[in-house]
């Protein structure tokens, strides 16, 4: 007999008996706690069922709540029943009802009887870790908390900040260094009747008894005053979500908890048959000797917490709608927005396909409907071209196009005609790469076949609906990464602009352009727009082009596409 | 929330769970096994329609994720829906034959019967051709998750519909009784969903899906709303404000998580795409009991008519709730 156990039981008593039975099988003797809140009727039924178990005692019983002395009281006496009953136990482990342990017995033994002077519990000292839920740390041992946090918030909170303004500052008793960590431990029988025998044991219970979260320091405080060898870490294997409260651990947790090799888990879900089933059998095969290894466990319970708090970004969906500001990305990932350049270029969508690998599609937003690469009618997702339901919801739209095709770069075209386009959007948006040629837009209205009149008053409304897109785009909200040239000033030297775009985009870096699009052909453009100011409207967008080129220029044929080395 | 507004929402609340206690007078009870019903047991709720065929699958299926007690009501079948249901052993039925529509879509009827018989319950409200999936359903049943939610302090639980549809013309495989509706309709619409809040109530509307995609292209603002809260840990002074897609109070609304974060949230596979659906959407349509004027159903008679294909080439097939946690329809949260 070298162990111990200390069980605090509340609920889920057939479990918890199916437990203690366990331990004292193999011979460890375990004393048990009920909280006083129990009705007698439940109380009554579990001692009787474990009548016929000769080495379980059941000790005072104290009334039990979360953050609360109680707890502390209980392990208290469970611990003094513990010492003055089984004078051959050498450790006492503490654990709860809900705890499962998840190797032999034999095991844990041997661990402790190789460990015979060790005390394992949890213990830091405040200013170093993060533990601590709800942004008291320091001040647990410093103020006074006669509130329950989990009855009376507001007081709790209230009394807080009065004793915040009064500057209380209660006075820790003399040689103790306030240290805490996880609620459940093994001490040695030396260390735990120093404590539960030191004679000025009632000063420390007076102080403790105001202190906020009494179980998770007690122990762990006074353990530092006697032990001559502490290792800071509990056997058991308990993990807390971001708001404190325990992980619960399922059936489907079975082989991550055998892979795990600790000691004893906690939470286990009292209806999870297969872990109570298959932890508490004889054991078989050969008595292992390692250490615990949770690493795995954490990762999953890590991995929680953060979905939970951080999410998954650029999703939007049922359980998780940021407000503004909170996306963590607005959308999954980047995609670049081209405005003025399939008007410019004539075969510019294959081309950008081509050098740079991503799916291109053309005008997403245009007034016609979502032209989806290859034009589909439905895309990843089931997202449909259909106008109105796209403009229904444009940023849906595009928060769900980047979504469903994650993985894979997007671009597509922009222009002054689409105006469902969520310019603000994708403005904001740092995942977004904006490139625009102001003014292009002048381009196929130069080639069309309208009449005059007709032109003017297109390109005085798409003038100013660009306008107003580029307002957006240079705003000081603007986190997109927007390059903007005018159209005159990107024909001077069209390749380099595409080069650094490229650039940015492409998966192969520094690869050469091998190939240019065919730029359309814009001989007498400079006149178009001359006609247009003629007319009245005056076209800025586009930059200054000349009116008329020289006259070596216009006996030129057709400039063909040419090729950059 | 001003003062104002949210005494406002307390009178309309006050004033459904009146209309819903007054209605109460609209139900027969035809087999009542209420008495059976144990303090912590799971109960779900239903109204239903000459939806004999969907039952024993129906029951079956809630049956293994841990339903204690259904309590059903009746609206006039005439397919022998009454007498199954009277057969069961852990269902209570009631019958009406009443409107429908006057009871606000059988929201009146079930406010009744939650208030009367869910208080402190975990109350499940679905229709017969709604499977509830949620996080690790294949390996947890529905009380580990509600023993969760109550660790957790929660009340209530989000599950969006989504719409199943089978491939080809929906009447190609006949549906059986006791089948599994998903061996039929297990396609569905993975990324087409919007959503906006409703800044009254606090719920998000989400609207899509192929519902919208089909049938109403042109008016997308008519498509059904796909956002319910199905399940919830009902006290006598909750009520449904509109079908099950919100709550009063409006707390309970608040299944999403505002800040970045993923709450915990389930899916209703709606496997209403079978099919007797042509003949269903008929009938409908002359009863006119659904929602604003029956639109829906207006709008699935005439395209129904052109035998349209739901299916597309960017459907998702589906396969189980970890496909679609990873296609964001629905989250672990931090249950894990």
């Amino acid at each position: 007999m070298s162990v111990g156990i200390l069980m605090l039981v509340h609920t889920a008593f057939d479990r918890a008996e199916q437990v203690a039975r366990h331990w004292t099988k193999y011979g460890c003797p375990v004393v048990i706690h009920v909280d006083a809140s129990v009705k007698p009727k439940a109380h009554k039924k579990f001692v009787k069922a474990l009548e016929d178990v000769p080495d379980v005692r059941f000790c005072k019983r104290h009334k039990c709540e979360w953050g609360d002395w109680g707890l502390v009281a209980a392990s208290q006496s469970a611990g003094e029943t513990m010492l003055a009953e089984f004078p051959e136990v050498r450790h006492i482990y503490l654990s709860s009802g809900s705890c499962l342990p998840l190797r032999p017995v034999q095991e844990l033994k041997d661990y402790l009887a190789a460990r015979p002077r060790t005390d394992f519990i949890e213990s830091a000292t405040t200013a170093d870790v993060p533990w601590t839920v709800g942004g008291l740390d320091a001040e647990r041992f410093t103020l006074h908390f006669p509130f329950s946090w989990k009855k009376h918030r507001f007081l709790f909170d209230k009394w807080v900040d009065i004793q915040r303004f009064l500057r209380v500052k209660r006075k820790i008793p003399n040689g103790v260094v306030p240290h805490m960590g996880s609620q459940w431990w093994c001490l040695t029988r030396q260390t735990l009747s120093a404590i539960l025998q030191d004679p000025d044991r009632d000063t420390f219970d007076r102080y403790f008894k105001r202190v906020w979260i009494p179980d998770e320091s007690y122990f762990q405080t006074l353990a530092r005053l006697y032990s001559s060898n502490i290792e800071s870490r509990s056997l058991t294997l308990s993990k807390f979500d971001f708001q404190g409260k325990p992980h619960i651990f399922y059936d489907d947790h079975l082989q991550l908890l055998r892979r795990s090799d600790c000691f004893v888990a906690r939470k286990i879900w009292p209806r999870a048959s297969k872990l109570y089933n298959g932890f508490l059998r004889s054991p078989e095969g050969a008595i292992k000797m390692s250490e615990p290894n949770p690493a795995k466990i954490d990762r999953i319970f890590a991995k929680a917490v953060e979905r939970r708090t951080k999410g998954r970004t650029g999703l939007y969906m049922q359980s998780r709608y940021p407000n503004e500001g909170w996306e963590n990305g607005m959308t999954f990932g980047r995609y670049s927005i081209f405005q003025g350049f399939a008007q410019l270029f004539e075969d510019f969508e294959p081309w950008l396909a081509r050098a740079t690998g991503t799916r291109v599609h053309g005008h997403l937003f245009a007034p016609e409907g979502a032209e989806f690469e290859g034009r589909q009618k439905v895309i990843n997702g089931a997202l449909s071209d259909d106008p109105k339901s796209r403009d229904y919801n444009s940023i849906a739209f595009l928060t769900n196009l980047v979504w469903n095709t994650r993985g894979e770069r997007q671009c597509f075209q922009v222009g002054p005609r689409d105006e469902g386009a969520p310019v603000w959007f994708f403005a904001k948006d740092p995942n977004a790469q904006v490139s625009v040629i102001s003014g292009a837009w002048a381009i196929p209205l130069f080639k069309s076949n309208l009449d005059f009149a007709d032109i003017r008053k297109e390109a005085a409304r798409l003038q100013k609906l660009e306008n107003d897109q580029l307002y957006a785009l240079r705003s000081p909200y603007a986190k997109a990464r927007v390059r903007i040239w005018t159209l005159a000033e990107f024909i001077e030297a069209p390749m380099e602009p595409l080069q650094t775009i490229i650039d940015e985009i492409g998966p192969e870096k520094a690869r050469r352009l091998a190939e240019a699009p065919t730029m359309t052909d814009l001989t007498g453009f400079g006149q178009f727009l001359q006609n247009l100011k003629n007319q009245g409207m005056h076209p800025y967008l586009m930059g200054d082009f000349p009116v008329s080129q020289g006259e070596a220029d216009q006996k030129k044929p057709p400039r063909k596409p040419y090729l950059v080395q | 929330m001003s003062a104002l507004q949210s005494y406002r929402l307390r009178i309309r609340r006050r004033h459904r769970l009146v209309r819903a206690i007054r209605k109460r007078r609209e139900l027969r009870s035809m087999a009542d096994r209420t008495a059976q019903i144990k303090p912590s047991d799971l109960l779900a709720f239903s109204t239903l329609r000459n939806e004999h065929i969907r039952l024993p699958y129906f029951l079956d299926y809630y049956r293994n994720k841990g339903i204690n007690h259904f309590l059903m009501v009746d609206n006039d079948s005439d397919d022998g829906s009454l007498e199954y249901l009277m057969e069961q052993p852990d269902v209570s039925v009631w019958h009406t034959r009443k409107s429908y529509k006057k009871s606000k879509f059988g929201v009146d009827w079930l406010n009744w019967l939650q208030f009367r018989y869910g208080h402190n319950h975990w109350c499940l409200v679905v229709d017969p051709d709604e499977f509830f999936i949620y996080p690790f359903c294949d390996t947890r049943p529905i009380r580990a998750l509600t023993d969760w939610l109550d660790a957790s302090s929660i009340k209530s639980f989000s599950a969006m519909l989504l719409d199943m549809y089978p491939r080809g013309p929906i009447t190609e495989q006949p549906y059986q009784a006791g089948q599994d509706p998903m061996e039929i309709a297990c396609w569905f619409d993975a990324g087409n969903y919007t959503m906006t809040k409703n800044p009254q109530y606090g719920n998000l509307w989400i609207q899509g899906g192929p519902r919208s995609r089909v049938f109403f292209p042109n008016e997308p603002e008519l498509a059904p709303a796909l956002n319910k809260i199905p399940l919830v840990k009902w006290n006598r002074r909750y009520c449904y404000a509109s079908s099950t897609h919100m709550l009063l109070p409006r707390g309970l609304n608040q299944v999403y998580d505002e800040w970045g974060g993923e709450k915990a949230s389930g899916l209703l596979l709606h496997a209403k795409f079978l099919d007797t659906f042509t003949a269903k959407a008929e009938e409908e349509l002359v009863r006119n009991q659904h929602y604003s004027a029956s639109v829906e159903y207006t709008a699935y008679a005439e395209r129904l008519r052109d035998a349209p294909e739901l299916w597309c080439k960017w459907s998702e097939k589906y396969i189980n709730w970890r496909q679609l946690e990873i296609l964001g329809l629905m989250s672990k949260g931090n249950w894990a």
